[in-house]
Formats: C-alpha cells, structure tokens, sequence
C-alpha cells in the first residue's frame, strides 16, 4: 500500500502536469468573458509536436540538441524527490532539497546554454535575463524552506533526529507539517508560502514577471530562450515547463494544505486538488495584474527574499 | 490568542517593509494610517489584564489619529503640494527593502540584549517596536521629499507608542495623552510647512534647504 502511494506523486505530476497550463488558461479566459481554448490544449499540442520532425540550424552544435532534453531529464529527476504533502517522496534522502534546487539550477543552465548556442542577440538577451532573475529567486525558496523546517522541526514526527544537527530530507519536513504548527506558526508559514508563491510565479515565468502570452521578442524571457527549437524538441520544453510548475505549485500546495492523516493516498488527493486550487489562484493573479517593468522585477523577488528572511527570523527568534 | 498577536505583529512589520519599498506617496501615506489602526488594536488584544475603560479610550483615540486624521491632513497637502512619487531617493527601494531585512535582524539582536523586568504577552512587541523605530529613522534620512519624512516621523512615533505598549499598564494616561497631541501637533504644523514651502519654491525636496545661506 504504502510502496504504491509513493509512486502516486511522480505519475500524477507527469499525467496531470500538461492540464495546469490550461487550467489557468481557462480560468483567465472566464475572468475575461472569452471561452478559451479547450482545458486538454496542451496535451493536444505536445502530440502534435512529438510527431513532427524538427529542423536545425547549420549554426548550432550538439549543445543546442541537448538543451531540451536535459531540461527535461532533470526536472523530472526532481519530481522523485518531491513530497505531495504527507506522502513523502519515491526517492527522498538527507539534503535532497539542494539536490532539487541545483537541479533546477542545471536545466537552466542548459536552456540557457542551448539559447547562446544559436548566436541569436534576443536568445542571449533572454538567457540573461533568465539567469539575472534566478539568481534572486533561489535565494529566496531556500531562506523560505528552511523556515518551513524549522518551524515543523520540533513537532514533527521525526523528532528522535535533532533538527541543528544535519539537514533532513523535504519530505520528513513536509511530513512534520500538521494542523498543529499552522496553529502554533500560522503566521510564519504563510510568509514563507507567500515567499514560495512568488519564486514560484517567477521561476515558471508567469505574470508580474513575464508575460508567457508576449509576442514581442524585446520583453520575452523565457519565450525567447526557446524560439529556434521546433517540433519534438519544442515539446520537450513546453512539457518541462509544465512539470515544472506542477513542482512549484505542490510545494506550495503540501505547505498550505495540512492534512497529515493515516491514509497517505488522502494527503497525496488532497495536495493534488491543492494544485489545481492554486492554478486557479495563478490564473486570478494574472487576470488582475499587468506586468512590471523589467526594472521593478528585482525589486518584487527582494521583497520575496525580504519575507523569507523574516520567516526565518521569526522562526529562529520569535 | 497567540496567533492573533503574531499576525498583528508580522502585518506590522510588512507595513513597515512596505513603506521603505513603494514609491507612490499617497500608497506610502495609506500604509502609515494601516499601521497606526493595527496599532491602535493592538492593547484591545495584547492587553495584560482585563479591557478597562482606559485602555478602550486610549486606543479608539489612537486609531481616530493615526488613522484618520493624520492620512487626511497628510492626504490634503500631498493634493495641494501637487505631487505624485518620490523621485530619486538618496537610497533605491530594493537596496531599502535589503536595509530593511538588515535593520529587523539589529531589531531582534538589540531586544534579545534586553533583560524584561517582568513577562512580556509575546516577545516579538520588543523586537517590533525597535524596528519600527529605526524605519522611521531611516524614511527620514533617506527620503527627498518633505511628506515622506513627516510619515518617517509619524513611523517613528508609532515605534515609541509600541514600545509604550509593553508598558501600557504602568504608564499614566496623561503621558500617553501627550504624546499624541505633541504627534498631532507636529503632523500638523509640518502640513501648514509643507505647503509653504511648495508655494515658495514649487517643491518640496528637503535636501535643497540646505543650500540656503542666510
């Protein structure tokens, strides 16, 4: 029983990650008063793309080849990794939280690597800016995390490890995250989720960021890095991006949805239909805000890293 | 109990994080008179002992100050003064918010240093009062325009009042009544000023004051 709960995470991120997009697709088209394309869009243009051929330019290398797909690799790697909720995840150890982050951090650096490989002047405009903005978040989800440990630390159910003392995997964190430390520290985690919600927006390119709809090559960031790769390539990267905000979304989701109960295939329900909360809550934020200037952008992730530094403090001194 | 304190505390302190961060002045102005309503709520809820009369007056006159009147004379110059943002700060606002998170870490270490003479109802008010404080001071110093340093001094006040806070049942009415009319005193004195001052000279960026020689 439990052996297969611990699959549940890493399979419903990689069936249902593709409806994410198109949840918060229709939910701007409602906000808006269109119809909006059909919620399974995606799953009907990753289709379309696997079965095309791609075309490449004379220009490029084998780096731009293995952009996608090592893209792709890691953050699917992560996803073993990730806890939904209570339900830990299929492959969690010591210190799988930075493992996770720099993962993240390498499939960037190969989108990135992939877009100067064109020698285009917008796809390295683009990497620049990718890079420039990831550098504010990063600090920010893990200041925000180690909060989040701290705070479910002492409660949790792993108390014979003592918390200072070694690092413990994300999903004995999340595990330790019950209905009573939102009572003792509600007011420590919701920073650290509204922290997380920002990196989260950030990192997956929404809205106060970049406005993943643009078609103008000038305020793109990471439309841009991706603008030479076609047919099964392409749909490699929109499936990535997918994963990846199924990543985020249940991090924040196992965060503010406490339920810890015997049954770990509740937890594991539970924080999936969290997900598509949140996508609607994605979904709202974009319909009502503009985005920033691009000058403004660093100044938001200083106010995320600035609420996960207060979490932290609370949680260290309060 | 707790959890209602802590999130007053933590929403104050995002006020104040807020304030060194935005640049529109009327924002900057709302966010003070937020401040001073949480403040104003905070003996109804922190209080040590049962709500007496006292206390009730105290922090209704409170909330009717901070929260109306002084954003609504401040509100009424900013009109008449004609201006909209603070340009050009001496300091920017991410480096403002990145001082910020520096100034609450001196906050928690100096309160940490403090020995209380008797039990505190949560032991973030210390904290919260000395880094209300010092945002106060820091608006002052590092702002150009003559409204946002009232409100750094308006800030400051509230930092003093929190602090007061702690002490509220030791302290006599009439310093806490003092107190606010010397606030309400100064807030509108330094409106007449800032109207002046932007009659005479179409602005009113302090730091060109001091090139005046007489």
């Amino acid at each position: 029983m439990t052996d297969l709960s611990l699959l549940l995470g890493p399979i419903s991120a990689l069936v249902f990650a593709p409806l994410i997009p198109g949840i918060i697709n229709r939910t701007k088209a409602v906000a808006a008063g269109r119809t909006g394309q059909p919620l399974l869009q995606l799953y009907a243009d990753l289709l379309r793309l696997f079965r095309k051929g791609a075309v490449y330019s004379r220009t490029t290398s084998w780096v731009f080849t293995a952009g996608p797909a090592a893209g792709l690799s890691c953050i699917a790697v992560s996803l073993t990794m990730l806890p939904m909720g209570g339900v830990p995840g299929a492959m969690a150890f010591t210190g799988d939280l930075i493992v996770m982050v720099y993962l993240m951090g390498l499939s960037r650096f190969f989108t990135a690597a992939a877009a100067m490989d064109t020698g285009s002047a917008f796809e390295g405009m683009g990497a620049s800016r990718e890079v420039q903005f990831s550098v504010l978040a990063e600090p920010a989800l893990l200041v925000g995390l180690a909060a989040v440990a701290l705070a479910a630390g002492p409660a949790g159910l792993f108390d014979a490890a003592p918390v200072v003392n070694g690092f413990r995997s994300l999903s004995e964190i999340y595990s330790g995250l019950t209905l009573s430390v939102w009572a003792n520290d509600g007011a420590i985690l919701l920073l650290a989720a509204a922290a997380l919600f920002i990196v989260a927006l950030t990192e997956n390119c929404r809205i106060p960021v970049d406005d993943p709809t643009t078609h103008l090559e000038l305020t793109m960031i990471h439309e841009v890095m991706v603008l030479d790769h076609s047919g099964p390539d392409f749909g490699m990267i929109l499936y990535a991006a997918a994963l990846k905000l199924w990543f985020f979304l249940a991090l924040l989701s196992g965060l503010l949805i406490p339920v810890r109960s015997e049954n770990l295939w509740i937890n594991g329900i539970s924080t999936i239909i969290g997900i598509f909360f949140l996508a609607v809550g994605v979904g709202l934020v974009e319909s009502m805000m503009a985005r920033l200037r691009l000058l403004r952008i660093p100044q938001l992730l200083a106010g995320a890293l600035s609420l996960a530094a207060l979490a932290l403090v609370l949680v260290l001194w309060g | 109990m707790k959890i209602v304190i802590e999130a007053l505390i933590v929403l104050l302190i995002l006020t104040n994080l807020k304030l060194i961060a935005s640049s529109r002045l009327s924002a900057c102005i709302r966010v003070v008179a937020v401040q001073g309503v949480l403040l104003g709520l905070m003996p109804l809820i922190a209080g040590q002992e049962a709500l007496t009369l006292r206390i009730a007056a105290l922090s209704g006159l409170t909330m009717l100050l901070k929260g109306v009147v002084f954003p609504w004379l401040l509100l009424k110059t900013l009109r008449s003064a004609n201006v909209r943002r603070e340009i050009e700060p001496f300091v920017g606002y991410a480096a403002s918010l990145m001082i910020g998170a520096g100034l609450l870490f001196l906050a928690i270490w100096m309160s940490r240093q403090l020995p209380m003479p008797f039990a505190v109802t949560s032991p973030l008010i210390m904290p919260l009062a000395f880094f209300t404080m010092m945002i106060g001071l820091f608006a002052v110093v590092s702002r150009r325009k003559a409204i946002t340093q009232v409100l750094g001094y308006l800030v400051m006040e509230n930092g003093i009042y929190a602090f007061g806070l702690v002490f509220a049942q030791h302290e006599p009415l009439l310093v806490e009544l003092g107190i606010l009319l010397d606030a309400f005193m100064a807030v509108f004195v330094m409106g007449i000023t800032i109207f002046h001052i932007n009659r005479e000279f179409d602005h009113i960026d302090a730091d060109r004051l001091s090139a005046l020689k007489g």
